[in-house]
């Protein structure tokens, strides 16, 4: 069958687990691997699993695109990066998957809106951050039976599958996790906190969500939604779970999880990459669909 | 106290105090001190000659949340009340990357903020460059603050110092947060971070009262080089607390260590304001003591003393199983978590079935 053809930006951890989830994808097929430095482990790992390589950045892509037949883009480099990795890749017909908190593009969460944006044929759309994909399906499960004042996520990552990038731009992270958790969430206020904890042996990605109801909640109704979604979640992410709640404390709705990965690149502590990079391929895939059925021919976005 | 502790060397040596009491003793009230009572006691640390302290929420910028608690005032609030105040000190603020940002360090100078702690966990100091680099470009006194640094050892702890001092840090303090640290801990690793940073970039130590150690580890730091020293009137602060801040300028002024405060002046703040606000006396009680024994972040006593009225289960029984996970600072929410795992494991709480 035929697949997608698709380059993936930045050689780092999101990069590279990236790889294994696409070449065991149906639709999608990872060709290039862009990088900066030649030396890079991720590019090394990149050849040696049989993709095309470039440590020119989305520059020494680019010559590339068209005799290659790339379609899709994953950008996992940095905010700072991702708008001219995005116009470059756009004006050539590329769409654009970004994994960075850039967040120019539509935010997408895939059991909350991924269909919405495939509907709308959209470019370029944001995978916000890990903490995002994990956190913010539970506060749309629970904003869905009522209303949300304010929900605050805390995700805690093991220190080994943070990468350079997102530690040198947490603030970042903060903020387009933040700003999905109301938009994407359907919260009115929202607050991500993120840790980083060194522990030896790591520790599994945990992520507590916390929901305020402007009402009591329903908590037969909430309990429901929480577990529907997460059935949802797991589709694409087997090891995503519920640890304990939800709980219900007046007006205060806490559910607790944890997130197992694959154990594609890094072990299954790092479920934070597995989450992201899932939700990636998952929104790359249903723009795979429509495009191998002719329903969506992505087209050259002119840049004014 | 060996006499090797109490020779001259470190004598008209000068050590810069830095006091917690209205930031690290939010913990301990719970996050609800009031503005009124911020002035009150900022004023009398002013008049007293303390030269810096800090006034936030417990967790800094950005720690009105679910998780750190809700203060009874915005942290700008807190801050221009008390700075518009002060004759000589200067206002401090914490901030802990992950949950202050830039834009909060920025409103916190606006509000009056001339000097920060910019903290992380003892091993991830490159989560902190683009905040201590804000910092400095606002022209602030900037402090890298690497927490619970008994979980590093001394060239661990020396490498992140580098890293912080490279981002532009005035000063790498090592901070003991669950007061587990001995002084012989404190010496060896304050001086492998005197080896390693350039000369002018000062060293200090935050310490927490859990067994006991504060004023010892405090000496220690100094003997080993460090010039900045945190502490907290009457030890307000989380666990048993801070290095009490007039035992210790009392203690210095013995061993003819230049502090530049009064010393009878602050022991009448503690014993006349800062004791009658405490909700409980701040001691060593035995949570307090499994913090320290355990090596346990001390910010946690409160909550989990909550969680364990809640699911049933003994507060230092969580408290330990925490340190078992080796959960760090920022963790609140698993004490609720580990508290509820354990009250099902008991047969206290039952789970919901998925």
């Amino acid at each position: 069958m035929q697949k997608i053809k698709c380059a993936l930006i930045g050689s780092g951890n999101i990069g590279t687990d990236l790889i294994y989830k696409i070449q065991r994808s149906e639709y999608l097929e990872p060709v290039w691997m862009v990088g900066i430095d030649p030396e890079s482990e991720g590019l090394m790992r990149a050849q040696e699993m049989g993709l095309k390589t470039t440590a020119e950045g989305v520059d020494g892509l680019l010559p590339h695109v068209e005799a290659d037949g790339i379609q899709i883009a994953f950008d996992a480099t940095s905010a700072y990066v991702h708008a001219e990795n995005s116009r470059k890749l756009n004006a050539l017909g590329v769409l654009m998957i970004d994994l960075t908190p850039a967040a120019i593009g539509p935010l997408c969460v895939p059991p909350v809106n991924l269909r919405e944006h495939a509907d709308k044929y959209e470019m370029n759309v944001n995978m916000i951050s890990c903490a995002g994909q994990a956190t913010i399906p539970i506060v749309w499960a629970v904003s869905n039976v009522q209303t949300v004042d304010y929900a605050e996520i805390v995700a805690t990552l093991s220190s080994l599958s943070i990468g350079s990038g997102t530690r040198a731009n947490l603030d970042e992270f903060t903020y387009t996790t933040s700003d999905a958790i109301t938009k994407v969430g359907g919260a009115r206020r929202g607050k991500a906190l993120a840790i980083i904890n060194p522990a030896d042996p790591p520790m599994i990605m945990r992520n507590t969500i916390s929901c305020i109801t402007d009402e009591e909640p329903d908590q037969e109704s909430i309990t429901a939604s929480v577990l529907a979604t997460i059935k949802e979640v797991q589709k694409y992410v087997p090891g995503y779970r519920l640890v304990n709640g939800p709980a219900f404390d007046g007006k205060r709705v806490t559910v607790f999880m944890e997130v197992e990965g694959l154990g594609d690149y890094l072990p299954k502590y790092a479920g934070n990459l597995d989450i992201m990079t899932a939700a990636a391929t998952r929104t790359a895939e249903m723009f795979a669909q429509e495009i191998l059925a002719g329903t969506f021919n992505p087209q050259p976005v002119e840049v004014a | 106290m060996t006499d090797s502790m109490i020779s001259g060397d470190r004598r008209s040596r000068k050590v810069i105090l830095h006091d917690m009491c209205l930031r690290d003793g939010m913990h301990a009230k719970r996050e609800q001190i009031s503005v009124d009572q911020m002035v009150k006691v900022a004023t009398s640390l002013d008049d007293a000659g303390v030269p810096y302290l800090q006034v936030t929420h417990g967790a800094g910028l950005g720690g009105n949340s679910l998780q750190h608690g809700f203060a009874i005032a915005s942290n700008e609030e807190y801050i221009s009340a008390v700075a518009s105040r002060m004759k000589q000190a200067k206002v401090s603020v914490l901030l802990i990357p992950g949950l202050g940002t830039m834009k909060e360090l920025k409103s916190a100078y606006k509000a009056g903020a001339r000097s920060v702690h910019v903290a992380t966990h003892c091993t991830e100091a490159d989560t902190s460059p683009q905040h201590i680099a804000c910092a400095r470009e606002l022209g602030m006194d900037t402090t890298g603050f690497l927490m619970m640094a008994h979980l590093n050892d001394a060239k661990g702890l020396a490498e992140q110092a580098k890293l912080m001092e490279s981002y532009g840090a005035h000063t790498v303090y090592l901070t003991d947060s669950a007061g587990y640290m001995l002084p012989a801990d404190v010496k060896d690793r304050i001086q492998a971070l005197r080896d390693a940073l350039k000369p002018e970039t000062e060293i200090g130590f935050h310490g927490h009262h859990n067994l006991g150690m504060g004023i010892a580890n405090s000496i220690a730091a100094i003997d080993a080089g460090a010039t900045r020293i945190d502490g907290s009137v009457a030890g307000l602060g989380a666990g048993a607390g801070n290095t009490p801040l007039e035992v210790f300028a009392a203690v210095c002024e013995r061993m003819g260590i230049k502090t530049g405060v009064n010393v009878f002046k602050l022991a009448d703040i503690a014993e006349e304001i800062i004791v009658p606000m405490m909700d409980h006396i701040v001691r060593i009680d035995r949570e307090s003591l499994a913090l320290g024994y355990a090596g346990v972040y001390s910010t946690f006593l409160l909550p989990a003393k909550r969680a364990a009225e809640r699911y049933g289960v003994p507060a230092r029984d969580i408290l330990v199983e925490l340190g078992r996970k080796k959960m760090i600072g920022g963790q609140e929410d698993m004490i609720d978590d580990t508290a509820m795992t354990m009250a099902k494991g008991r047969g206290l709480l039952k789970a919901v079935a998925s």
